[in-house]
């Protein structure tokens, strides 16, 4: 195993008109584990993992890949990195216009031109592993639940087997049994592939559940990192008041 | 409305909100351009998406014929009566059917057909991708290793550019038969003399000069969906913004570009 991490963000910058949203952010993570990232509303969690997959462009910095910066990348590059990662956003995500089969074989059928018969086949087999039956792969996304959306999201994630799974807050919106279904698949899925999971999400019962380690954004940097189990033992001020929620303390309430 | 500076209220202040709204006009123009651009690339370069150019053709196309052919067959009938009446004036009452087949294969063919485009198929692509975009269905195609610019933008234009000339040429024929049907209905005029007056009358570059029209105001129509509904922002309210936009623009620039198109034909 080598010292690389596997995705590595260096002294990232990003600026929304007055506000600074991330302010020279140091991150890593090595393959094969989870991180997940904890902090308050507009701190930029979902800004940091915007910049990871290419959607949002920082104004400096770097991120790494396997040690390869890919700000900046040309079209075909950017499209094989692409082809590395799978992404659950938070709100699925899914395409109005296509059934469930075909939401999750997408990018089997438009980017890596897999044969439509087969692509279904992989995809019947993606939905399986989230333990969703054939029998929705005809549905369309209007037609299931908040829950069932989020298990397809996360076949459509998973069905290419990528190397890096990004996690956007993944139980907003659910009930504490759903959520948990949904942790518990994706604990299942990231160990399964062996891939290097980051997460984002307010919700602490799923970072414990599905992070080997936490790190917590604050003004645009990382102010604390560690276990899981360092979250209730942490004295770090922001830490304690985002467990305790405690609207008073270093962080203000974004209300 | 306050200014911050000073406490001034913005009305007072001309010359600063004539140079924000040059500014904003002028971003604007540009980035459209640029749209346009990547939208042309997209549409001469792999890779192709031909399941979703059929849909398009389908929707855009097929789905715009009632539309479209209504549209013609009444506007064809009125202006019949319109020339049938005006040239009674000078005694021109028989040139009224040369007359009905320039204005619509010219003009009223190419122009009525976009603005039913612009209202049904401009508004339903800004629709429908503003709403992607407030969902991150866009973003989601990109992380999927797809060009929403190949996948969502360039089978709208080439639909739209192949399709509004079709759509033309339906209208051309549906426009002259609803003024022959008036004409030989109501005003009592021969209706195999109409046809041959209609035919020996109209030249190829009369009908092809209005499907040229068609092909322009089509990108139009299809750009201007693709170009609000892409770049539409704050959810419901930026999805409804982005459509009214849309239909707008794509009025305006069928307009504008029809007579510069005339301008041009003519003169050349």
């Amino acid at each position: 195993m080598t010292d690389t991490p596997k995705l590595e963000w260096k002294g990232v910058k990003k600026r929304f008109d007055t506000a600074q949203v991330l302010d020279g952010l140091d991150l890593s993570v090595p393959a094969g584990r989870s991180l997940v990232i904890i902090g308050g509303s507009g701190q930029g969690k979902s800004v940091t993992i915007k910049v990871a997959m290419g959607l949002v462009r920082p104004d400096a910095g770097q991120v790494l890949v396997d040690g390869k910066d890919m700000i900046g990348m040309g079209g075909r590059a950017r499209r094989e990195l692409f082809s590395r990662i799978g992404v659950l956003f938070q709100g699925a995500a899914l395409f109005d216009s296509l059934n469930v089969w075909e939401n999750v074989a997408f990018r089997l059928i438009n980017a890596d031109g897999v044969p439509r018969k087969e692509a279904k086949d992989r995809a019947i087999q993606a939905l399986a592993r989230v333990r969703l039956g054939p029998e929705i792969a005809n549905r369309f996304p209007s037609e299931l639940s908040g829950g069932m959306q989020k298990r397809v999201g996360l076949a459509r994630a998973v069905v290419a087997n990528p190397e890096i799974i990004f996690f956007d807050e993944p139980t907003t919106g659910l009930d504490p049994i759903t959520s948990a279904a949904i942790n518990e698949l994706i604990v299942d899925q990231v160990k399964d592939l062996g891939c290097t999971a980051v997460s984002i999400t307010h919700d602490l019962a799923s970072a414990r559940t599905i992070g080997d380690e936490i790190a917590m954004l604050h003004g645009g940097k990382i102010v604390w990192r560690g276990p899981p189990s360092a979250l209730d033992t942490s004295d770090n001020p922001y830490v304690r008041q985002f467990v305790d929620g405690r609207p008073d303390g270093p962080m203000s309430a974004a209300v | 409305m306050v200014a911050a500076s000073g406490g001034v209220p913005a009305f007072f202040r001309p010359a600063r909100v004539i140079g924000r709204s040059t500014l904003a006009a002028l971003r604007m123009v540009g980035g459209v351009a640029v749209f346009a651009v990547r939208g042309v690339v997209a549409c001469f370069t792999p890779r192709w998406f031909p399941i979703q150019l059929l849909r398009q053709l389908i929707a855009i196309g097929f789905f715009s014929l009632p539309v479209v052919g209504l549209t013609a067959v009444f506007t064809g009938a009125a202006l019949a009566l319109n020339i049938y009446t005006g040239g009674g004036r000078f005694n021109a009452e028989q040139v009224m059917p040369q007359i009905v087949a320039l204005g619509i294969t010219r003009e009223l063919g190419p122009v009525l057909a976009a603005l039913m485009l612009a209202g049904r198929v401009s508004a339903a692509i800004a629709a429908e991708i503003g709403a992607m975009r407030a969902t991150e269905q866009i973003d989601a195609m990109r992380t999927l290793s797809t060009d929403p610019f190949r996948y969502l933008v360039a089978p709208r234009l080439t639909a739209a550019v192949l399709a509004l000339p079709l759509l033309t040429a339906v209208a051309d024929i549906i426009g002259v038969a609803g003024g022959w049907l008036v004409a030989v209905r109501i005003l009592d005029f021969n209706p195999t003399v109409y046809v041959r007056n209609t035919v020996s009358f109209i030249q190829g570059w009369d009908i092809g000069s209005g499907l040229i029209k068609a092909a322009v105001f089509g990108f139009i129509v299809a750009l201007m969906g693709c170009y609000h509904g892409y770049n539409a922002k704050g959810g419901a309210r930026g999805v409804g913004r982005a459509t009214t936009h849309a239909v707008v623009s794509s009025a305006i620039l069928i307009f504008a570009s029809d007579y510069l198109l005339t301008t041009l034909f003519t003169a050349a």
